[in-house]
C-alpha cells in the first residue's frame, strides 16, 4: 500500500512527464523545445529518486539537464534567430508523423496488454537494500562476476574520442 | 492503491511515442535530436523500472540507464558539433535544405 504522498508525487511527475514530453514535439519556437525537454529530464529524475536510485538521479540531473541541455541551448543560440516561429507542418508530415507514433503506441500498447494481469496483480515495489555509492562504485569496477570493468573502459575511450572528434569538427579553418 | 509497474511504463510509452512523432515532423536538425533525447530518456525509465521491479536484489538495470545516458552525452556533443559546422558551411540548419554532400 502506498501513501497518498506518494500517490500524489506520483500524479505530479506523471502529469508532468506527459504534458511537457507532448509540448517538446509540439511548439513551434525551437528554444521553448529545450525548455519543455528540461522539465521532461526533471520528471525522469525524480521518478528516480522515487525508485531508491539516488546516484542514477543525480547523474540525471548534473549530466542531462546540467549539460546536455545547456548544449542545446547554446546550439540554438548560435544556428539561428530562436524567436522565430518553425514553418507550419504540411498534411503530409503530420500524417506521417501521427501515423508512425500511434503504429509505436499500438505496438507498445499490446506488448503492454498482454501482461496486463500479471503486471497489474505483480504487486508493489518490492523491497530492497539501499545500496550506497560505495557498492556501485565497487561494481562498476570489479572484474569478477557482474563486474563492469570492460564497459567502463570501453566508454572511457569512446568519451576521449568524442572529445577529439568534437573539437576537431567544430574547430574553424 | 498500489502503484504497479505498469503505472509507471505508460507515461514512460507516451514519451517515447512523442519522440518519434518529433522526430518524422520536425526540419531543424537540432529539435529533431531534441526528440531523439526524448526517446532515450524514456528507454532509460524502462532499464531503471524493469530493474527495480522485476530484479530489485541487482543492479544491471541501473548501470545499463547510466552507460546509456554516458552514450547520449557523447552523441549528442559530436551532433551539435557537426550541426554547427554544417550551419558555417551553410548558413542553414534544415534538414529540407541540405542536398549537396560536397562544397
Amino acid at each position: 500500500m502506498n501513501s497518498v504522498g506518494s500517490i500524489i508525487l506520483y500524479a505530479i511527475v506523471t502529469l508532468v512527464m506527459v504534458v511537457c514530453s507532448v509540448l517538446t514535439v509540439t511548439t513551434r519556437k525551437i528554444l521553448r523545445a529545450a525548455t519543455y525537454l528540461l522539465f521532461t529530464l526533471f520528471g525522469a529524475a525524480v521518478l528516480y529518486f522515487m525508485l531508491g536510485y539516488e546516484f542514477l538521479g543525480g547523474v540525471q540531473i548534473a549530466v542531462y539537464a546540467g549539460g546536455i541541455v545547456v548544449l542545446f541551448v547554446f546550439a540554438i543560440l548560435l544556428t539561428g534567430k530562436p524567436a522565430d516561429n518553425a514553418e507550419r507542418l504540411t498534411a503530409k508530415s503530420t500524417f506521417l508523423g501521427v501515423f508512425a507514433a500511434l503504429a509505436m503506441l499500438g505496438v507498445g500498447a499490446w506488448a503492454l496488454c498482454s501482461r496486463v494481469t500479471r503486471m497489474l496483480t505483480g504487486a508493489a515495489m518490492p523491497e530492497k537494500a539501499q545500496e550506497t555509492v560505495d557498492q556501485i562504485g565497487e561494481q562498476l569496477l570489479s572484474s569478477g562476476h557482474g563486474g563492469y570493468l570492460l564497459p567502463f573502459e570501453a566508454i572511457s575511450v569512446l568519451l576521449l574520442a568524442c572529445i577529439i572528434g568534437g573539437v576537431v569538427i567544430a574547430r574553424k579553418r | 492503491m498500489e502503484i504497479t509497474l505498469i503505472f509507471w511504463l505508460v507515461p514512460s510509452l507516451i514519451m517515447f511515442c512523442c519522440g518519434v512523432y518529433g522526430f518524422i515532423t520536425r526540419r531543424n536538425m537540432i529539435a529533431m535530436l531534441i526528440s531523439l533525447e526524448l526517446m532515450l530518456n524514456s528507454v532509460d525509465i524502462n532499464f531503471a523500472l524493469f530493474n527495480r521491479y522485476l530484479f530489485p536484489g541487482q543492479m544491471e538495470g541501473m548501470f545499463f540507464s547510466l552507460f546509456a545516458i554516458a552514450l547520449a552525452a557523447a552523441e549528442t556533443a559530436l551532433a551539435i558539433a557537426i550541426i554547427l559546422n554544417i550551419f558555417r558551411k551553410v548558413k542553414n540548419v534544415d534538414v529540407q535544405g541540405l542536398d549537396t554532400m560536397k562544397f
